[in-house]
């Protein structure tokens, strides 16, 4: 199922009447989730990324816009009738009932023609608690069930009624790194086999791009950027989606640009030909450094970590607005650590520079 | 750890409490027991020199006695009416007012106001809207009593409810909307806290499982406040076993109608009549036997709750 969001718009009301401070929580989004992908709402809390999702299962209403599923004007229909699968933070599983109860539950309720026989609704849960690998805790209740149990229990109980879109909220957020890795490959997996549409928020980038088929990245209630997570990583169009996005994060520099060149401080590290001479924010990212004994950019070098596979060098830059520079290369390059400066040459495809003003992307052409 | 030095000091802080509780409490109690298993035991005599001896007399005179069968009844039949109807109205009532967000604090403070209103001032009043007057053999009585006025509004006949001559059905018919509505604002007071800290996430999912109404009621409200239900209910029968004010509050001392005295006494009743008879043996007994029925129905309760009572 199609779901496309059209200027969909939440306002929320200031508490203090006197002051007026209204909260505009989304902005004007618009974008189209394909059918049967799974799609990372990603951004840093009070982004109004949960508001989205709450918005797309209808527990929220909108200010204005309009949201469709399919070709159907869901916009003014109750959650009830929405036909979605909604798994929350804290996953609010019914505390009073079994695994199997909570997970028939939502089969209970339907009605008319989709009124299921005892047994077809067993067979139903079974195969949903298959799906999520719980088919052996049935008769256990939430309290006596593992953070990840319950995880499962939450997804398998939002599946099973076979939902036209799936939401997921937080839903790694209070697992532990362990728990937190294996779940989102099982989330994929679950996605991969049912084909439903997904839509799952997070504030933890990694999360968000090691398994979505589109991330869309926000920040104070307006999109910033929507594609492939690679494309994303590779292309920001804002020093904010650039700095949000890798581990280690980018480093930003102030720089500027003069007769087709980018400074940082003294040194002329690219060539950036066609753009006007200004002030500019130059973002490198860690993997975009190479070890070049004469390369055009020189940091004052402050430590060298392994990390076995690579090296991380931690150096420092009057320019750097982070304290410190942070380059991964091979660990194949010797690096003396004696030595006061590190001479770096730069990768044309990891660096990118921001307008100073509006610290939006200023492209150019990589020779 | 308090330091074994430092253990007077924490006895000196905790006697205030300690000796109170001692005088007030512990020896009434054991003093209840004492004078239970004395023979006949009559606090003027025991004054007086008298000495009592060991046995189970009182017990076996409290049974005998017709008067204390009938209060048992009467007892028990209160209980097991209003205690339901109760709390199945303080659900209700607490599940609407927790529904409707304008004027629930208003509300909340209008269900609450018996509460902190006396019981025999309500009772009063109550006895006042039950009241008929006028009275007069062959012919038909002139009410004044605002529940017979209505009843009357709408083409009913007057119902002799609480005066000379009512029936034993209406004189218990009247005490049982008295007492519930004077045990409503407790409950809901309690159910209400219970629905407000169910965690409002339950609803969204269920609402999420596209749950019918009256199915969020049955699967997930009820449960999620069978905590305070259980609670509740035991309380609600405590309370019922020890009924009596409410009595005086519509019937006066004489716990009845004019012309059956006594007719709707109580097990609480029955030991102060006791005891103003000076037969404070029998009154001890007695006493003792209502903790007894009160443990027992307490043991019932919690044995059901906790097959009921989810985590």
């Amino acid at each position: 199922m199609k779901v496309e969001l059209q200027n969909l718009t939440k306002i929320f009301p200031s508490r203090n009447k006197k002051a007026n401070e209204e909260v505009v929580a989304v902005n004007n989004f618009n974008f189209t989730i394909p059918d049967g992908k799974l799609i990372g709402l990603l951004g840093p809390s009070g982004c109004g990324k949960s508001t989205t999702l709450y918005m797309i299962s209808g527990l929220q209403k909108p200010t204005s816009g309009k949201i469709f599923f399919g070709d159907d004007d869901v916009t003014e229909l109750s959650t009830e009738n929405r036909g979605i699968g909604l798994v929350f933070q804290n996953y609010a599983l019914y505390p009073h009932m079994t695994v199997k109860q909570n997970i028939l539950f939502p089969l209970q309720n339907l009605k008319g023609k989709d009124k299921m026989t005892k047994e077809e609704m067993l067979e139903r849960a079974n195969y949903a608690a298959k799906l999520v690998q719980i088919d052996e805790l049935m008769d256990r209740k939430p309290s006596e069930l593992s953070g990840g149990q319950q995880q499962r229990v939450a997804i398998a109980r939002a599946l099973v009624k076979m939902p036209r879109v799936l939401l997921l909220d937080e839903p790694l957020s209070n697992l532990d790194a362990r728990l937190r890795l294996q779940t989102r490959e099982e989330i994929r997996r679950i996605q991969r086999e049912t084909k439903i549409t997904t839509v799952f928020v997070t504030h933890d980038q990694e999360e968000a791009m090691s398994i979505s088929d589109l991330i869309v990245v926000m920040k104070l209630g307006v999109m910033q950027q929507i594609g492939e997570p690679q494309e994303v990583y590779d292309n920001p169009t804002n020093l904010f989606v650039a700095k949000f996005l890798g581990t280690p994060p980018i480093n930003v520099f102030n720089g500027r640009v003069h007769d087709g060149k980018i400074y940082i401080g003294e040194d002329a590290v690219m060539d950036a030909p066609g753009v006007q001479d200004q002030e500019v924010y130059v973002g490198i990212r860690p993997e975009g450094f190479n070890l070049d004994e004469n390369g055009p950019f020189h940091c004052k070098l402050s430590s060298v970590e392994v990390m076995g596979r690579d090296v991380s060098i931690v150096s420092t830059n009057e320019a750097s607005i982070n304290p410190i520079i942070r380059s991964i290369i091979n660990a194949e390059n010797k690096v003396d650590t004696n030595q006061e400066y590190v001479s770096y040459s730069l990768k044309p495809n990891k660096i990118f520079i921001f307008n100073k003003e509006n610290e939006e992307r200023i492209h150019f052409e990589v020779k | 750890m308090v330091d074994s030095k430092q253990q007077w000091k924490a006895w000196l802080y905790l006697s205030p409490a300690i000796v109170l509780l001692l005088v007030f409490t512990v020896w009434p109690i054991i003093n209840t027991v004492r004078m239970a298993f004395l023979e006949g035991y009559s606090g003027l005599e025991a004054v007086g020199g008298a000495s009592f001896e060991f046995g189970f007399g009182n017990f076996v005179k409290v049974v005998k006695y017709k008067k204390f069968v009938d209060c048992l009844k009467n007892t028990m039949l209160l209980c097991v009416t209003t205690v339901p109807i109760s709390t199945f109205l303080a659900l209700l009532i607490a599940v609407a007012l927790n529904s409707i967000k304008p004027l629930q604090k208003i509300l909340q403070t209008i269900f609450f106001l018996p509460y902190v209103t006396n019981s025999i001032a309500i009772g009063m009043v109550f006895s006042a809207m039950f009241n008929i007057v006028g009275l007069t053999p062959g012919s038909l009585p002139d009410t004044v009593g605002i529940v017979n006025n209505v009843i009357e509004f709408f083409g009913g006949e007057a119902i002799n409810w609480i005066n000379q001559g009512s029936s034993y059905t209406a004189n218990i018919a009247v005490m049982i909307i008295y007492i519930v509505w004077n045990a409503l604002p407790f409950k809901i007071l309690v159910l209400l806290g219970g629905l407000q800290s169910i965690n409002k996430q339950y609803y969204d999912a269920a609402k999420v499982d596209s749950t019918p109404r009256r199915r969020v009621f049955t699967r997930i409200t009820v449960p999620l406040l069978s905590p305070m239900l259980a609670y509740v209910v035991i309380t609600g029968f405590i309370g019922g076993f020890k009924e009596y004010t409410s009595i005086v509050g519509i019937f006066g001392e004489k716990m009845g109608p004019t012309g059956d005295q006594g007719r709707l006494n109580t097990m609480v009743g029955f030991i102060y009549d006791a005891l103003k008879t000076d037969s404070q043996g029998r009154a001890s007994a007695a006493a003792m036997i209502l903790f007894g029925i009160i443990l027992v129905v307490t043991l019932i309760n919690m044995q059901v709750s906790k097959k009921r009572v989810h985590y």
